[in-house]
């Protein structure tokens, strides 16, 4: 890898000297040992641990359009393990864990800004509901502190603490080692550094079918032509349906839109993350300045990638409520991206019942904050052929056989409400 | 912004409604003993991206549960009826907000 | 007064009778009635307004509309100043105040100007080539430079005093634009008819035309289509009005701007005003933007397009320079030299392409205007102005010659505004004889009109509105009227021709590529470009994403198409393979309190409260959200805080009798022949069977055979029910029997009916609530054997229809009471003053939470749909044997002895306290993992005189007097507690049968 450095930074500044592709322009070749569907975050990701983990070197990510062009690029870029469902903490803490040394593994700096994420609770049963998660987190060796109103109001103090509130803060729970990521260096960065080791990124080239018969998948049709590969995976957040759909499987999902906002750029306002506890709501201010937020998803299904207006303005409400002072500031750009919703608000991390063929996918809202974990463990589900155990708890059939929930917040069986 | 016909009501925007989700499976008759015929109906989805048989209950109007079909693609919403005249026994049921 | 150094003798569109004094920096300055911001600084002589956000560098105003990427302000005082706001855009008022951003000490003299010498070092993606190192934590420390660094204005604490308002509203035909075909489009479709809505971004109704001398033919025209406009009745003019996005089923979404109109929130006055518009027809005609040549150093101040020298000179009589150099790709912006020539010293114009249309250079040379063609720029001389430029002749740039000059009027073409077009998923497609991305198509009954679809000239554009309008109207099923269209003025120059003639220059040659700006906001420069190509990030997305390309507040306008051009160059492909990046709403950005509208504080959301609100208000009730509801937390006359005031009540309702409203409860009348079958079915318990006058506590699942609620249901006849739900269930549950009923079990004759406000309730509850309904209601029997346990009776006191059912959530002998909500407080105050000798009093949510506890009756925490029946331990309530909701799932949930389930726990340590979400664990095992169960409920029982809990525990009663440990690390606690039955009092159920 040609390797970034201060050093080079200034050699390349003196010397006018162009920097090389950070990952080549590769031409799909007729075989690979494993073929990734799917250049976001979560392809990327599994092919940079595949080579780097197991020595694979055959392995391919094909992509439709380029790569980071779905939910790694269009999220809130939140990371944080403040997980109590058992199987959900030790997951998203191992992929925190992966986050704090992410740069320096791909040599390319993905920003992590553990500034803290703050939950707010604003009732006594909140209240008690949040410390419920924050023993859990703390008897897992995660970090967690529970905050009085008057610890929240000296770390935020632009919150409503007004009697005006509708809904008064009572106190929160700070998960210090919570924060940010720079969303498309995450892509970029497991490209290059994978694309180092020898994987090939293929973009702009859609799947279109699988070859495969009783012995399970052999490889893939696409606009590009055959490519066969001995072990295939779907890793295509908002299109799981369809991918897996041709190849004959049904999903426990569906596809529903979510929106996020970013304001105009501000001096340092906001420095950490919150999340509202009335309704569905989170912000956190980017590096450059923006306030970026979101809300719940628009509610129901759909592929369209343009929100509602009445969400848009609902999700404004709850950002006035709130931070008051939000109201003078502008709302730049508004987007949405497609989520996968499951029934328990839990992913899919798994082989598939056709052999060879495996499946990432579910993630709800959780997808970018997984992301190291899930390349981690999906590649070692595909070196193996057997489930990596931090993801045993996201198999497909856990609703056929009755398995222990998933679901943190207790929202019930319906892939919407999640 | 979504709108939607309803058959007793007229074009109401979608913000009246509650979403119901997937109509396009049929709820195993009461008593069904065979709990896969219960997963495949609460579990799995067609979850197209095209024409979409959903169930929305006018709920700040009417509140009839209705038919919809609506194409996930564009969000254009195509026929529109009361669910209770689709005949017995379709749907997931509802869980919107 | 006088006028500043800028102002000329032109008439403009400024009142020169109405000063208007206003303030930059707190120096005090003058403009005119009609003068933005941007124009009143100018007419003073301004030249640096602003610094760039990575070099600093010093910028000038580059436009004068709402695509100007340089000229922001922090505008207004105190509460109300408003960071980031638009020189161009803001209409200046008396007494306006303005503060300049993003520079230390000052804009003239920035000390951030120090990043330009590292520019190399700061080209596109450094940040993620650096800032790694030494520890994995440094970039924690970097960041807070780099974030103290961006950011442009400052965002302030306090609440926004300003009022916003939201309204709907519904037409026939939306015009999206003022311009000359906005004004054909909205005149045709009015005339058929049609109810129409012409929304204007400007103040003044005209768009392109109001940079046109006021003395001119268009000005005659303009006035002329907007006398006529106004006398049409059906035709709504919106000014200030900003279609900021177009949305699913044709919503166009507009913002009125009401500052200029200082509005004083205290009168109910909005600054804002949203407008969600459902037009059956559409049309756009949002016109076209001038775009900026790029050269190096074109961001010098002085620099700007030259369609905002004209417009600065024509509307607001301002000359931006006295000398001026107008460069260009194209023939429009020759009208700028030759306006700007009889006011100013000099004028000369260097075009880029080879030949010059005849008549245009005939004109020239009338005017003695001097026209060099193949002109290149070799460099640009001035750092804080512009005071020359180095003019070459084509690629060989020979003939190197200095021209002194202070303003460069440039113009790279015209691009189309095709944002809202595309909202709705259509792609924009190339128009290479435009060199410009025009609409790639409508959306049915969208239409397009005039520049946007890159007809430029003004009768044509005139002639489209005109069709469009027509088209709109006939559309909504109007028929167009016979009259005919006010013809535009002809064609009086060749720029504003059908054949408008521009030769596509995306970076102009040889220019030093690090300081050729293609993003001014950004400081994105061709070098930038030059390396994310290299580095493969080539893709649109890539390349804004990596070079943060049209992010900032101006989102691109100027800059996208010339970064496409020069994009598409470096891959060697057209532009009309090259595609753009998605156009994201909102067209320009909006107020996030001006989203929110009303919606704010109190009114952030509905808020319930039951009719016995205002007695409880009035009572010493403290109140706390439960839901969307207000519900009485504690009296004061119990105590003066909620830790002493519950036990206090608790002691009441022990010893004697307490008031409790329950109003909030759900309520469902279930009517009709089939009700005892359909509550069999949705209910895991029988209620076919229940005895009329009787009443039932119930359980209800899902689909999944997981918890959805519970509540006791009443038969009052064979064919009606009283069904209560849990105060947070109430909706849900109603919804659920609705789909039921209209899905699944068509066949069933039942109706169900929300009764939730109807009814008032109160739980009159304690040892002596018999002796209280007695007191108050004198001859009434309630004795034991009429009225039992679970028993209920309707009654008419005076007239008031009562309805009593005899339940217990305390664990004391207790009644609910149920009247009319509109007599609630009647009785309400009736019970308590009848009551008052047993010791009567109220008692709140505290209180009856913590009773309930020490009874183990289940509520909020342990409603969850994570568990089944037999947690809670409740599975001997089903009846497996009929089929209800959920059987099938239920029977299959997860179970077996590792699973936790229901117990009591209590307290071993005194002095020590159980809370709520504690973690359980067994005496002696290692406290770490995720145990063995939590706490979900707790109180200090002050009749056991200790703490005492409800919870979830693997094994359940299995480990009944079983010593474990409550670990609650956030606190640092460890307390040792006891599993016992969840019920704490009475557990043969003595007190509820006296």
């Amino acid at each position: 890898m040609y390797r970034y450095s201060l050093s080079r930074l200034v050699r390349h500044a003196l010397s006018d000297r162009p920097w090389p592709r950070a990952w080549r322009e590769a031409k799909p070749r007729s075989h690979y040992d494993v073929l990734i569907i799917g250049g976001g975050g979560h392809g990327l990701a599994t092919a940079y641990y595949l080579a780097a983990n197991h020595g694979m070197d055959r392995v391919a990510v094909v992509e439709r359009a380029h790569i980071g062009a779905g939910n790694v690029g269009r999220n809130t870029t939140l990371v944080r393990s403040n997980y109590m469902m058992k199987g959900n903490t030790e997951f998203f803490e191992f992929s925190l864990k992966l986050w704090e040394g992410l740069s320096h593994e791909l040599n390319f700096n993905v920003m992590l800004s553990q500034r803290g994420q703050i939950v707010l609770a604003h009732s006594p049963a909140q209240m008690d509901a949040l410390a419920r998660r924050g023993n859990i987190m703390r008897l897992n060796g995660i970090d967690a502190e529970l905050l009085e109103r008057a610890e929240v109001r000296r770390l935020l103090p632009y919150l409503d603490y007004s009697a005006a509130a509708r809904f008064p803060v009572l106190g929160g729970l700070l998960q210090g080692r919570a924060g940010t990521v720079r969303h498309d260096a995450v892509a970029w960065g497991y490209a290059r550094a994978a694309d180092s080791l020898g994987v090939d990124i293929i973009e702009g080239c859609e799947v279109t079918g699988f070859l495969q018969d009783r012995s399970g998948v052999h490889g893939v049709e696409t606009g590009r032509g055959r490519i066969l590969a001995d072990r295939v995976a779907i890793a295509v957040a908002g299109h799981s349906s369809h991918v897996a759909g041709l190849a004959g499987l049904r999903l426990p999902i569906e596809s529903h839109l979510l929106q996020a906002f970013v304001t105009e750029p501000i001096k340092p306002f906001v420095n950490h993350v919150i999340s509202f506890g009335a309704e569905l709501f989170y912000i956190s201010q980017s590096d450059k300045g923006g306030l970026v937020f979101g809300g719940h998803i628009d509610g129901f299904n759909s592929y369209t990638q343009r929100g509602q207006f009445p969400k848009v303005r609902q999700v404004a409400e709850c950002a006035v409520a709130l931070i008051p002072g939000m109201s003078r500031l502008k709302l730049l750009r508004h987007w949405a991206g497609i989520q996968d919703m499951t029934p328990d608000g839990g992913p899919f991390v798994c082989r598939t019942p056709i052999r060879h063929l495996y499946l990432n996918g579910g993630w709800c809202y959780q997808g970018f904050k997984a992301t190291p974990a899930v390349g981690w463990c999906l590649a070692a589900t595909i070196a193996r052929d057997e489930e990596h155990p931090l993801v045993r708890c996201y198999a497909l059939d856990r609703f056929a056989r009755g398995a222990e929930s998933l679901d943190e917040y207790g929202h019930g069986h319906w892939p919407y409400r999640h | 912004m979504l709108a939607i016909h309803c058959p007793l009501c007229g074009e109401r925007p979608y913000t009246e409604f509650r979403y119901g989700g997937d109509a396009s499976k049929r709820r195993p008759a009461l008593g069904t003993m065979a709990p896969e015929a219960w997963h495949d109906y609460l579990f799995l989805f067609d979850n197209p991206k095209g024409p979409h048989r959903e169930f929305w209950q006018h709920d700040q109007g009417c509140r009839q549960w209705l038919l919809v079909v609506r194409d996930t693609a564009t969000n254009a919403v195509g026929e529109v009826i009361l669910a209770r005249n689709a005949g017995a026994g379709a749907g997931e049921g509802p869980g919107g907000r | 007064m006088t006028p500043g150094p800028g102002r000329v003798r032109a008439a403009g569109r400024i009142d020169r009778d109405r000063p208007l004094g206003f303030s930059l920096d707190g120096r005090a300055l003058t403009g005119y009635q009609g003068d933005t911001l941007a124009s009143a600084l100018l007419a003073g002589g301004a030249r640096v307004i602003g610094r760039s956000f990575k070099y600093h560098r010093p910028r000038g105003f580059l436009t004068a509309g709402v695509d100007d990427p340089n000229g922001l302000f922090t505008v207004g005082e105190g509460d109300r100043a408003e960071p980031n706001a638009q020189g161009t855009m803001v209409e200046l008022t008396e007494g306006l105040s303005a503060r300049s951003q993003n520079a230390w000490p000052s804009v003239r003299f920035d000390l951030g100007a120090v990043n330009a010498w590292f520019a190399p070092l700061l080209r596109a993606g450094f940040y993620y080539k650096t800032f790694m190192g030494p520890t994995r934590r440094s970039w924690m420390t970097y960041e807070r430079l780099i974030r103290r660094a961006a950011g442009l204005g400052a965002a302030r604490h306090e609440p926004d005093p300003d009022r916003y308002e939201t309204r709907y509203a519904f037409t026939d035909v939306l015009v999206i634009g003022a311009g000359p075909a906005g004004l054909g489009a909205a005149l045709a479709a009015a005339r058929s008819g049609a109810r129409v809505m012409l929304a204007e971004q400007d103040g003044l109704l005209g768009g392109t035309l109001l940079a046109d001398p006021v003395t001119g033919d268009t000005e005659v025209w303009r006035t002329r289509m907007e006398a006529e406009l106004r006398s049409l009745a059906g035709l709504q003019i919106l000014r200030h009005t900003t279609a900021v996005g177009v949305y699913d089923g044709g919503t166009v979404v507009l913002v009125t701007r009401r500052d200029h109109c200082r509005p004083d929130p205290a009168a109910g006055e909005a600054l804002q005003i949203v407008t969600t518009v459902r037009a059956k027809a559409l049309i756009h005609a949002t016109g076209a933007i001038e775009r900026p040549l790029v050269f190096g150093d074109n961001d010098r101040p002085g620099i700007m397009l030259a369609s905002a020298a004209r417009a600065y000179l024509n509307r607001y009589a301002v000359a931006c320079g006295r000398r001026a150099v107008v460069l260009t790709n194209n023939d429009s912006a020759y009208a700028a030299a030759f306006d700007l020539l009889p006011h100013i010293d000099s004028v000369m114009v260097a075009d880029v392409r080879r030949d010059v249309h005849p008549s245009l250079a005939a004109q020239a040379a009338s005017l003695g205007i001097e026209v060099q063609t193949s002109a290149v720029v070799a460099g640009v001389l001035g750092r804080a102005a512009v005071r020359g430029v180095v003019l070459g002749r084509g690629e060989g740039r020979s003939r190197l010659r200095s021209i002194a000059c202070d303003l460069v009027c440039m113009s790279g073409g015209w691009s189309p505004l095709a944002h809202l077009s595309c909202h709705g998923g259509i792609k924009p497609r190339y128009r290479k004889d435009r060199a410009a991305f025009v609409p790639g198509g409508y959306a049915p009954g969208h239409f397009g009109a005039g520049a946007l679809t890159g007809a430029f000239s003004l009768p044509t554009a005139v002639e489209e509105g005109w069709e469009a309008g027509h088209l709109a109207a006939a559309f909504c099923g109007f028929t167009p009227a016979a009259q005919g269209l006010q013809s535009a003025p002809q064609a009086a120059a060749p720029w504003d021709s059908d054949s408008h003639r521009i030769e596509p220059v995306w970076q102009l040659p040889g220019a030093r590529a690090g300081k050729a700006f293609v993003d001014f906001q950004n400081d994105v420069t061709v070098r930038d470009l030059v390396i994310a190509h290299q580095e493969g990030y080539g893709s649109l997305e890539h390349l804004k994403r990596y070079t943060t390309l049209g992010m900032g507040t101006d989102q691109g306008k100027t800059s996208n198409i010339n970064a496409l051009g020069i994009m598409a160059g470096l891959r060697g492909i057209g532009l009309e393979d090259a595609g753009t990046t998605t156009f994201r709403p909102p067209f320009t950005a909006v107020r996030v309190g001006a989203l929110a509208g009303r919606h704010v504080g109190r009114h952030f959301r509905p808020m319930r409260r039951s009719s016995l609100h205002d007695w409880h208000l009035a009572h010493g009730a403290q109140m706390i959200e439960a839901g969307p509801w207000l519900r009485p937390w504690y009296y004061l006359w119990a105590g003066a805080t909620v830790e002493r005031a519950y036990l206090e009540e608790m002691r009441l309702v022990r010893h004697a009798v307490g008031l409790s409203d329950i109003s909030t409860l759900g309520k469902i009348d279930v009517q009709g022949p089939d009700a005892a079958e359909f509550l069999d079915r949705v209910y895991v318990n029988g209620f076919a069977r229940l005895p009329v006058g009787k009443a039932r506590y119930g359980v209800m699942l899902s689909d999944a055979g997981t918890i959805f609620d519970d509540g006791t249901t009443t038969r009052l006849a064979d064919t009606r029910y009283f069904m209560t739900t849990t105060t947070a269930g109430a909706e849900e549950v109603l919804c659920w029997l609705e789909f039921l009923l209209q899905t699944a079990w068509p066949d069933l004759r039942v109706h169900v009916t929300c009764v939730t406000d109807e009814w008032a309730g109160m739980a009159i509850a304690g040892p002596r609530a018999r002796d209280a309904l007695e007191r108050a209601f004198p001859g009434q029997d309630f004795s034991n054997p009429t009225l039992p346990h679970m028993g209920c009776r309707d009654l008419v006191v005076g007239r008031v229809p009562m309805r009593l059912i005899r339940l217990s959530f305390s664990g004391e002998l207790a009644y609910e009471l149920y009247v009319p909500a509109g007599l609630g407080p009647a009785v309400w105050e009736h019970m308590l003053l009848s009551g008052e000798p047993l010791g009567m009093r109220p008692y709140g949510l505290e209180a009856l939470a913590a009773l309930r506890i020490e009874k183990g009756h289940i509520a909020g925490s342990e409603v969850d749909p994570r568990l089944s029946l037999a947690d809670l331990g409740l599975g001997r309530l089903a009846r497996y044997e009929k089929p209800f909701v959920g059987r099938e799932l239920a029977a299959r949930a997860a179970s077996g002895p590792e699973r936790a389930s229901l117990v009591g726990i209590e307290c071993l340590e005194p002095g020590k306290r159980l809370r709520g979400g504690a973690i359980l664990f067994a005496a002696g095992e290692p406290v770490r993992g995720h145990g063995r169960g939590y706490v979900t409920s707790v109180t200090w029982s002050p009749t056991l005189e200790k703490f005492i809990a409800i919870g979830l525990f693997a094994g359940g009663l299995d480990h009944l007097g079983e010593e474990i440990v409550c670990a609650f690390p956030l606190k640092g606690e460890r307390v040792r507690a006891r599993i016992t039955s969840p019920v704490f009092l009475d557990p043969k159920g003595e007190r509820l049968h006296v």
